[in-house]
């Protein structure tokens, strides 16, 4: 940019502010009744809306059409290895936190084709796999989850390589993010500094009141949904409840993940005893990679007709837990649950930084809710960076 | 869409050469002419190959990096599903190709330097377009040194080059685990040639290492006691790589991802990582 002359005056008369009297409200209210409108509306724009709905007994992501179908007047209760819905007093839609699905299953999906070689009396043609361009509108979605959205954004669309399907999905996106009004104790989204507020990386972010949705404006593509929706300028009682709905969930929040250096802790402590303790507890069952928002390691297989004439190449999930994952040279490099374990664990919190500049955690807590044998990250990382470097 | 980094290009094997008991060089060039016309790479870096309802494997350059990529060769020593694949193609078979991908030798640190070439067993294929690339111009560097072995005499590659390469300038050092009846070298593990190395000016010398990884380890050990910088020792790794882009998280190695940031790193910048066990 060109430095700055001071004699010149910079400023555009198109560009000058247009100075409006009347009080311009950032948050805006809409009536719990005109939530259907808002579903609607994203419809009619060609998006498919996808939202919490109960399903097997837990609050998961899904197509929804109807504000019916959101899980109102339910909750969560979660505890490490413990997940469990019971009835609200009121008749909330959005009172409970995350659960075992995240939205990375839209963006990457677990099962993917990725090219198709089919062969002919030319020899093999080898073709892209056409993708279907999906607009996905996500309703629901918390501040941990955009925090692991933009985390998945650094990994699949960095400056060298991009993920066409993540690329396609991700720009057609649309987020309707809603501030937590409860936290799970599972939850610890304020120590990694991605939560329990919504501040950015949303086109609209709600907070549930009992009689409406707080609506606060994050993007030209959340303004032009909201100027069809029949919003009012939030009272100044409705943003002070709203205010303090949010800081409940700010309260609630007890679990604690000391970040302070965490990345040179963990790499100076990988023979600490402690990754032997938590192997002998870990099932190297992969739950806590397939839950977790920002867990992106997959593999890729063939997948072919009888006559083997029609070949896909297909991606799938894959988790570092996995025995295969680090297969080489006739064997697997991590052939141990302590060695699995300890990649999972100081790649999420250490080497995450060094690929990609961040954590890659969130701070929502699936990986202790879901873990079978309730294994806490937050307690193993304490455990290991208490003691001095090994 | 041409933007699919997971796109193979079909290509068709020109040549097949037997190199030693299951390995063998095969000669490629991609179908497409325009593709092939574009195709460069650099030594030390690999392509995925791709075998239809067989699946992919991470194999190095090991062709001389010329300026028209039309052809390019890649040994291959038949062990696993793929690999044992890729055996069974003669030339006019197809094959798919995906690549170059990851770092590359320092050849231009090399220049006016010494430069160690250790290896063992198919390392040498790797490292084999560095070899090329040393030698067609042989007058920018010092001394230019392989040291390689092989558990056997009959397990050595590329033997028939050997005289070639020493006649444009190259010093050979061969060993062996083992000798058979014919063989007049040297008996033993291949850091030893480096001990035994004279007149070098560690100060002014690139070591370049491929093998096994205990191999690369000793190797390094001993060229630091040579007084060689740990910044100039470069070394090759292999993990199991599925994207070769940093994306797939198969090959990572603490903070790196092998199939991105290397195979080709600096010693110095790994040497911590290579020593923690399963890491």
């Amino acid at each position: 940019m060109p430095a700055k002359d001071p004699t010149r005056c910079h400023v555009n008369a198109t560009e000058l502010p247009v100075i409006d009297h009347s009080p311009t409200p950032a948050q805006w209210f809409l009536p719990r009744q005109s939530l259907q409108t808002l579903l609607d509306q994203l419809q009619r724009l060609g998006y498919e809306v996808v939202g919490p709905r109960i399903d097997q007994a837990a609050i998961v992501y899904d197509q929804i059409e109807s504000v019916d179908e959101l899980p109102a007047g339910w909750t969560d209760l979660q505890s490490p290895g413990q997940y469990r819905l019971q009835p609200r007093a009121d008749d909330a839609l959005f009172g409970y936190v995350v659960g075992p699905h995240s939205w990375k299953k839209y963006l990457f999906p677990p099962l993917v084709n990725l090219m198709r070689s089919t062969k002919t009396t030319d020899g093999w043609q080898m073709q892209d796999e056409p993708q279907e361009p999906r607009r996905y509108a996500l309703l629901g979605v918390r501040a941990c989850e955009l925090a692991a959205i933009a985390i998945q954004d650094r990994v699949f669309l960095s400056e060298r390589y991009t993920d066409p399907l993540y690329q396609q999905r991700r720009h057609a996106l649309l987020i309707i993010a809603v501030n937590c009004t409860q936290a799970a104790s599972t939850c610890f989204c304020t120590s990694m500094q991605s939560g329990p507020r919504c501040t950015s990386g949303f086109d609209l972010a709600l907070t549930e009141l009992p009689t409406g949705f707080v609506v606060e404006i994050g993007s030209p593509g959340g303004q032009a949904v909201a100027d069809d929706l029949p919003l009012r300028p939030a009272t100044e009682q409705e943003r002070e409840s709203s205010s303090l709905a949010r800081k409940t969930a700010f309260d609630q929040i007890t679990r604690q993940l000391d970040t302070t250096n965490i990345r040179d802790k963990l790499m100076t402590r990988l023979e600490h005893p402690r990754w032997a303790d938590v192997a002998s507890r870990c099932l190297s069952c992969a739950n806590c990679t397939l839950v977790c928002p920002t867990c992106f390691c997959h593999s890729v297989d063939d997948v072919t007709d009888l006559t083997s004439d029609e070949v896909i190449r297909q991606r799938h999930w894959d988790s570092c837990f996995n025995m295969d994952f680090s297969y080489a040279n006739g064997g697997a490099v991590r052939d141990n649950v302590r060695s699995r374990y300890r990649q999972w664990l100081t790649h999420k919190l250490a080497s995450w930084i060094d690929q990609f500049g961040s954590s890659g955690c969130v701070g929502c807590g699936r990986c202790i809710t879901w873990c079978p044998v309730g294994i806490d990250l937050t307690e193993e990382v304490a455990a290991i960076c208490s003691e001095p470097s090994t | 869409m041409t933007n699919n980094p997971w796109l193979s290009q079909v290509a068709t094997v020109e040549s097949v050469t037997q190199e030693i008991d299951s390995v063998a060089t095969y000669q490629l060039r991609l179908d497409d002419p325009r593709a092939a016309q574009r195709y460069r790479f650099q030594p030390g870096q690999f392509n995925m190959l791709y075998l239809p309802s067989c699946g992919e494997a991470a194999i190095s350059h090991s062709g001389p990096p010329s300026h028209d990529g039309n052809r390019f060769l890649h040994t291959i020593r038949f062990v696993g599903r793929v690999t044992d694949s890729i055996a069974k193609l003669q030339a006019g078979d197809q094959i798919g190709v995906r690549g170059p991908f990851g770092s590359a030798w320092p050849m231009r640190q090399c220049v006016g330097q010494d430069v160690v070439i250790v290896t063992g067993g198919l390392g040498l294929a790797p490292l084999r377009p560095a070899i090329y690339h040393l030698l067609q111009g042989r007058v920018d560097y010092r001394r230019v040194i392989l040291l390689y072995g092989a558990r056997s005499p009959g397990l050595l590659l590329y033997r028939r080059e050997m005289e070639s390469w020493q006649q444009s300038g190259l010093e050979v050092h061969l060993t062996v685990d083992r000798a058979d009846i014919d063989w007049d070298g040297a008996v033993g593990i291949v850091p030893l040639l480096l001990d035994r190395l004279e007149g070098l000016r560690p100060d002014q010398t690139q070591v370049l290492t491929c093998g096994p990884e205990v191999m690369m380890h000793y190797a390094a050990l001993a060229a630091v006691r040579l007084g060689v910088p740990k910044s100039a020792i470069w070394l090759s790794v292999e993990r199991n790589m599925q994207c070769a882009f940093g994306m797939c998280g198969h090959c990572q190695l603490g903070p790196v991802f092998v199939c991105r940031d290397g195979p080709v790193f600096r010693y110095d910048q790994v040497h911590q990582l290579l020593k923690v066990r399963d890491l």
